[in-house]
Order: structure tokens, then sequence, then C-alpha cells
């Protein structure tokens, strides 16, 4: 792989482009779950950069996605009509990528004062934030108040999030597989020991934050652009548990696993529709019965390794 | 002046209820050391069970009468402490080894398989249903003071279990065993302590305690629904990192003052929107500024 | 006489009421192998964390290569050239045995996020140089063989030594070892004095030995500290400590202690 991930990243972009162009030929419905996929592989590698990669315990991600979410759909809402359609593409691109990068700071915000917090103190903080972000935008008129934000318009396809899915999958592997990346594992492992080989523990968990919250931003504004319609409500505690359990399920710190696992939970409810009244009921049985078997992860196998 | 000493006796009793539920999920972080997500659920337990029990207790000892509710409020905390006991025994007591975030989310998943079921059509039902009047309201007046019996009733009955409560821990066997587990499970066991048997009751008492707290609750805001646990779990919560997890009086102030201080605070315009965002804010502030709490004395890992 | 590479002057640390480390007055000079000794309890892993700047002392002050450590993170002290290893062997438990040892290569690589990203030469050069450095170390330890293997599953002896490879790849001038020798058997505790002896001179570091182990100490140490309750009680030279009654007196007791 040495040497090639610039173009594995290269070609999958231009794969999930193609497809995109293609897409008309597809059945909507399903197009529209392998949208959800995509996003959520976002949602799922980038909190795992910062709970499986760095043991940091974060329930708070949904907050991060609301965030970016908010901002992106607020940009086009107010500016979109305006764009030539041209240039629609490229607004668009920008669009998400403020929102990841108010995002970002979000999480320079919650990562600095928590980051010396431990296990469950942390864990509450972050739920703490999440909660705090989601009551924010809940009052803000600006951003639609319980309401939320409506008419957003359908500017995410398969192209465009599957593209960012594999940017993200690129940047958080290639960062841990690598010298200066092999921080992070030795900050979830011993912080007392990598502090004393030179690492920074801080500095290192405020990384992971920031980047992991950046990409939850972008994560949300494909969101809103798919979804059309944002409100509060939809960013609370339970979201951030989902995407905690993909990460939980894929093996907290295995890339590979982590997007299996935000593959199988994305596509599991649209299969259970049968028995809508009871998903969130097997959801929750789910995670008690993963926790009383298999902690770990469903996709571990053998010797733990360097993470690929 | 009036609105003052009202304000006072309404914070009061809004305390009360938190420390009971405080008191709770100290008792469980004291001996098993991790935050049962699930206890703001048993509180809607309780609540539920008393009322489905009402109408049929209230038939044989009188419709808001003393007997009846004291009867009410005393087997809806045992069939909730015998939930409690059952949870741990399913869901906690099969990862006593594993890390301690493993259980945390175990116990999410129990809140919310609790949350999810209830709101089922056929178990409660998502809409909101009304408590029945267990006492008659009436109206006290102490000089100035005008307050709700119910008010009174709760912060006596409050203080009651709370002086039970400190006895047991102190002056007990049964106590003195929890407080040894506390501090070192494995020294307590070697001691000849039933550690299993201690952090059962543990759940029990801290579970009856809750159910207690949400017929408590229900009498003063009178709609139960499947979901009504969660915001006091969580300011109770608040509260007994308020006071220091894992101390039993801090528990209890805690309680007392957050309860105070949602009720002055909550009063004041403009703010009543943030009600949520405050109570979350404080935790914030109190885990970055002072995590042992007010009462509570922070551990530092050996090197 | 050259300015020494690590002094300790007067350094106490309470905690709470107790005085864990009492007035310490404490030497390391320049390629020196001193060693730290006392009863269990005396100390000896506080001095450790207060030279690496886990702790911060109460009072006195620490100095190295020049530098007051007082409130400076450890990290940067391990960037001065401050290392060590721990009394309950602390590796990276989900990493190999060659990933410890790369993940000390830190703080002196010009290694950012935006290189890991670019993946360009420079990254490539850095990576490979990290390899090879790692590898060359593993080496000398024999461990290279087990680069792959988790460290965990390493015997314990060699989990010692590759805690001690962990530590030199951070290129420090001074280590502190903190009870290498524990848990180990005679031939393995010989094979470790000379390792402690070929890591000074090759490597040209100082070494601060804590050890229970007296062979080991009188062994190969050229002056050891001795320390009980926190406080110093004597100095000197191996011969000179074995006969001193002071230390005698902390290990073993007066006669009067037999009551």
């Amino acid at each position: 792989m040495r040497g090639k991930e610039k173009s594995f990243l290269l070609l999958a972009i231009a794969a999930a482009v193609g497809l995109s162009l293609g897409s008309g030929m597809f059945n909507r419905y399903y197009l529209g779950i392998a949208v959800d996929v995509g996003i959520n592989i976002i949602l799922a590698v980038s909190l795992n950069l910062i709970n499986g990669h760095t043991g940091q315990f974060s329930l708070g991600h949904a907050g991060f996605m609301a965030v970016g979410g908010f901002t992106a759909a607020k940009l086009t809402l107010t500016c979109g009509s305006s764009v030539p359609p041209a240039f629609q593409p490229f607004f668009f691109f920008a669009a998400l990528l403020l929102g990841g990068i108010v995002a970002a700071v979000g999480g320079l915000v919650v990562g600095v004062p928590s980051l010396r917090l431990r296990g469950d103190y942390l864990a509450i903080v972050t739920l703490g934030f999440g909660e705090i972000i989601r009551v924010i935008f809940q009052t803000s008129e600006f951003f639609g108040a319980a309401t939320g934000l409506t008419g957003i318009s359908k500017l995410t396809t398969f192209g465009w999030a599957w593209a960012f899915a594999a940017i993200t999958v690129y940047v958080v592997a290639c960062i841990v597989n690598s010298t200066y990346g092999r921080g992070f594992i030795a900050v979830h492992d011993d912080e007392i020991a990598a502090s004393a080989m030179g690492i920074n523990p801080t500095r290192y968990k405020v990384t992971a934050f920031v980047i992991g919250a950046f990409f939850a931003g972008i994560a949300g504004g494909l969101y809103a652009h798919h979804k059309l319609v944002l409100k509060p409500d939809g960013f609370d505690f339970v979201k951030s548990i989902e995407i905690v359990v993909m990460v939980i399920l894929g093996g907290m710190g295995r890339t590979a696993g982590v997007i299996l696992a935000a593959i199988i939970l994305t596509i599991l409810p649209e299969l259970l529709r049968g028995v809508a009244e009871y998903r969130m009921i097997i959801y929750s049985l789910l995670i008690i019965a993963l926790m009383l078997t298999r902690p770990q992860g469903l996709f571990t196998f053998g010797k733990k390794g360097p993470v690929k | 002046m009036d609105s003052f000493l009202q304000q006072l006796i309404n914070g009061l009793a809004l305390g009360a209820i938190y420390a009971l539920i405080a008191l709770g999920y100290t008792m469980v972080y004291g001996v098993l050391r991790f935050i049962n997500f699930a206890h703001s659920d048993v509180l809607m337990l309780g609540a539920f069970a008393a009322f489905y029990l009402a109408p049929h207790i209230t038939p044989l000892l009188g419709v808001q009468s003393v007997p009846s509710a004291l009867v009410v409020i005393i087997v809806s905390a045992a069939i909730c402490a015998v939930i409690g006991m059952t949870i741990e025994f399913l869901a906690y007591r099969p990862l006593r080894k594993r890390p301690r975030l493993t259980v945390l989310i175990t116990a999410i998943g129990v809140s919310l398989f609790i949350e999810f079921t209830g709101q089922h059509e056929k178990v409660f039902g998502a809409a909101t249903k009304s408590f029945p009047t267990l006492l008659p309201k009436r109206e006290i007046i102490l000089g100035a003071l005008h307050c709700s019996s119910n008010d009174l009733v709760v912060l006596v009955l409050t203080a009651v279990l709370l002086v039970a409560m400190w006895f047991i821990v102190q002056r007990t066997k049964i106590g003195m065993a929890m407080r040894a587990v506390s501090f070192n499970e494995q020294a307590a066991s070697l001691m000849g302590v039933n550690v299993n048997g201690i952090i059962s009751f543990t759940f029990g008492l801290g579970s009856a305690l809750a159910a207690i707290a949400g017929i408590f609750y229900s009498m003063r805001a009178p709609g139960i629904e499947p979901l009504m646990g969660v915001q006091p779990g969580l300011r109770a919560f608040i509260a007994a990192v308020l006071g220091g997890i894992g101390n039993l009086p801090g528990a209890a102030l805690g309680g007392v003052v957050l309860g105070l201080l949602e009720t002055f605070l909550g009063g004041m315009p403009g703010l009543s929107n943030y009600r949520d965002g405050i109570a979350f804010a404080m935790l914030i502030l109190i885990l970055l500024f002072r995590p042992a709490g007010l009462l509570g004395k922070l551990s530092t890992e050996k090197v | 006489m050259s300015l020494p590479l690590l002094e300790l002057e007067k350094v106490t640390i309470k905690f709470g009421g107790l005085t864990a480390v009492a007035e310490l007055d404490l030497k390391v000079g320049e390629g020196e192998l001193i060693g730290l000794i006392g009863p269990n309890g005396a100390g000896k892993t506080t001095a450790f964390n207060l030279i690496t700047g886990v702790y911060q002392p109460t009072s006195g002050d620490i100095t190295f290569a020049g530098q007051p450590t007082g409130g400076v993170k450890p990290h940067i002290l391990s960037c001065r050239g401050i290392s060590r290893t721990f009394q309950n062997i602390r590796l990276f438990a989900s990493m190999s045995v060659f990933d410890n040892v790369r993940t000390a290569m830190q703080g002196n690589r010009a290694q950012r996020v935006r290189d890991a990203l670019w993946r360009g030469a420079t990254f490539r050069e850095s990576e490979a140089r990290v390899e090879h450095e790692a590898m060359e170390l593993l080496k000398i330890f024999n461990l290279d063989r087990f680069y792959e293997a988790d460290g965990k599953s390493l015997p314990y002896g060699d989990q010692r030594r590759l805690e001690i490879v962990r530590a030199l790849a951070t290129q420090p001038k001074l280590l502190l070892l903190d009870e290498p020798a524990a848990g180990m058997n005679p031939t393995e505790k010989e094979q470790l004095m000379e390792l402690i002896r070929f890591v000074q001179d090759k490597f040209k570091i100082a070494v601060l030995l804590v050890e229970h182990d007296m062979k080991v100490v009188m062994g190969i140490c050229q002056r050891i500290n001795v320390l009980d309750y926190g406080r110093k009680i004597a100095e000197g030279t191996p011969d000179e400590i074995r006969c001193n009654p002071k230390v005698i007196a902390a290990y073993l007791g007066t006669e009067d202690d037999d009551a």
C-alpha cells in the first residue's frame, strides 16, 4: 500500500462521481439509502478517531453534526439562489467546508476544557456539550428555533457523499498510520507512558477532537442537503449514541470494521421497516447484547496489530 | 417576601425530589464506580406503578387517604426495588470486571430499552396520562406563607427518608458493608462481605428511592409519560456530581442546591427557555473547575 | 568538576499530610551510573516522578542540563533528554513491538499532520529513516525478530528490555530505570547488568537506577544514594554503602526492633 494511498483516493472519488452521474438508472429509494450509508461512514470514521484510536469517550458527536448542518444549510438557503448554476457545485463545496470548519471550532471549544477529564466524566461532559448545542439551535431564531430549517435544496448526491466518505477514510487512515499518528494510539493505551516518550497527550486529544468534529460537520452539511429539513431534535444524544454504537460494533480503532458497521447499521433499520414500531426496542437490545457478549466489536479477529 | 418564601418552599420540595434520585446515583457510583443511566427510568416506572396500583388500593383503603397513599408508595417502591435488582443482575453483574465504559454503554442501552418499550402501545403508550391524586391537595397557611400540602408532605417524608438512609449507612452492619465495598471491593470480600448481595441491596435501595421520588414528582406535575424520567434524572445526576459523586450527604446537598437554583433562576424572565441549557452548563462548569464536587475528594492515580 | 547533568536541591514533596520526599539532594553527572535504593515506600519512584515532571515539588529545585524543570510537562522534559522505564511495565498494549519503539521517535522528527496526509517524498524518507533506526535499535537488543508481535505477548524479561529500548528511542541524555530487574531470574539479571553497562557505554548516557536487588546495584553503580522514609540517609560508593550502619539499620532494623 506504500505510496499508493493517494491513487486509491483519487480512484475512489472518480468512482463515486462516475456512479453518481449514471445514477439516473438506479432506484431512487436505494440511492437514498446509499447516500445515508456514505454519510454514516463519515460520521463513524470521524468519531472512531476520537473514541477508537485516541480512546476518548465522546458522546456528543451529533452536536458537531448539527453545527455543520445548520451552518451549511443556512448559507445555501440565504445565498444559494444568487449563485449562477455553473458555480453551484463549488458553492456547495464551500458551504460544506464552512460547516466543517465551524464544527471544528466547536471541537476546539469542547475539546480544550474537557480533555483533562477521564472516562465517565468526559463522556458526561461531551454529552452535556452536545445537548447544549442542541438547545442553542432550538432557541435560535436565526436557525429556525424548534422548527428548524426547511426547504433546503437537494444538493447531496451519491457522488458527493461517497467522495467525502473516501476523503474521510483517507485522512483518518493516513494520519493514524504514520509515526506521528501512533501518538494517538499511545495516548489511548497509556497517557503517562506516552508523555514520558515525548508525546503531548492534550495536543493529540484536541487534534483528534478537531479533526473528528470537522468531518462530523461535513457529514451534517451533506445530511442537511439530503433530508431537506433540519430540526434540532434530530441531533440529540440518541443520535450520538447511534454513531457510538457503530464505532463499538466495528471494534474501536479498526477503520475497516467501523466502515462495515456503519453500512450494516444504516441498512438494518430499512430492513426492519416492517417492524418499525419495534425498531428502537430491538436497537437498544442490540446494544445491551453487544456489550454483554462482544464489547470488542464484531469485526475483530486474531491478534491486534497496527490499524489498517 | 411572600413570593420569596413561596419559591423557597417550592425549591426545597423540588430539591428534595432531586436529592432522593441523586442518592441512588451516588450510592451506585460508590459501590460500582459507574453512572447508572437507567436510574432515571426507574423513577418513571415508580410513577407508573403507582398509577396502575392506585385504582386497586383506593377502593379498599379510601380515596385520597393517607393509608392508601402510603400503601401505594410502599408497594411501588418495592416493585421498583425488585426491578432495579433485576437490571443489576442481568445487565451489570456480568460486566463487573469489564472497563467502566462498557457498562456505561450497557446502561444507556437499558435506559433506551425501558423508554422505547414503555412508549409502545401495548405497554404504557406514548401519550401523557393523568396521575391520580393520592392525597387531598390543601392550601396551608403559616403566617404570611401559603404553600401546598403536597409540598409539605414531600419535604417531611424526604427528610424522614434521608435520616433513615443516614442511619442505615452509618449505623447498621449492612451500611458498613456498603461503605466497605465502596472503598475496596476486594478487601471487603476478603473480610467476609457478600459483595454481590451488598451491590444488589444498594441497587434495590436506590431504585426504591427513585420510585418514591417519581411519585412525589408526579404529585407536583401530574402528567406522566414514558420519557418523564429523563429531565429530572438528568438534573438529579448533576446534583449528585455537584455534591461530589460517591458522597451521600453531597447528593442530598446537591439536590437541594439544584432545586433552589432551578426554582429561583427559572422564575426569572427570559431564562426559562434555557433551563435545560443552564443545567448542562452547570454540569460542565462543575466538572471543569471542581470535579470532586462540593463535598467530594478527588483520588489520584498511582504512577 | 563539570556541572552535573541532573541536580536536585533540597527537593521536598508533600501529599496532604504525608511527606513522601524530604529535602533530597541528588546529583547525576554526564555518563554516570548512579543507584537509588531504599526500603519499600522510601520515595524512590516518587523521586523519579519528580524528575520526569509527573509531580511538582512542594519546595526545592530540580535542574536538568542547566535548565530548571519546575512546572515543565513530562513530554517536554522527554524532548529535553530525560527518559524512563516504569516499575509496572507500561508498554503500549495495542501496538506491536516495532510500533512501541517507533512511537517514541516523535519529538525530534519533523512530522506533522500535513506530511502524513500529503505522503510526499519528505514523508516517505522520514518514515523510512524511522523504520530503519527503530529496527537497528531492536536488533541491538535481539528483539528485532519479534517486531510484529504484540508487545504484551513477549516473555516478561523481553518486555522489560523492550521498555528500555523504547526509552532509548527518544535519544535521551539521562535514562531512569525503575526496578528493571524485578521478576527476573539470576541469569536474566546478569544479562541486565551487561545490558545497562552496554547501553551506558554505547549511547553515552547517564543512568539513574532504582533497584532492590543488591547484587545488581552493587555490581554496576558508581555511586549509590540511599533513601529511607523520604530522606537521604547515605551516599557513597558500593563498598561504603555496604558497610554503612545507617543503611543496614534501615533495611534490617536494629536489635531493639525485634520486640
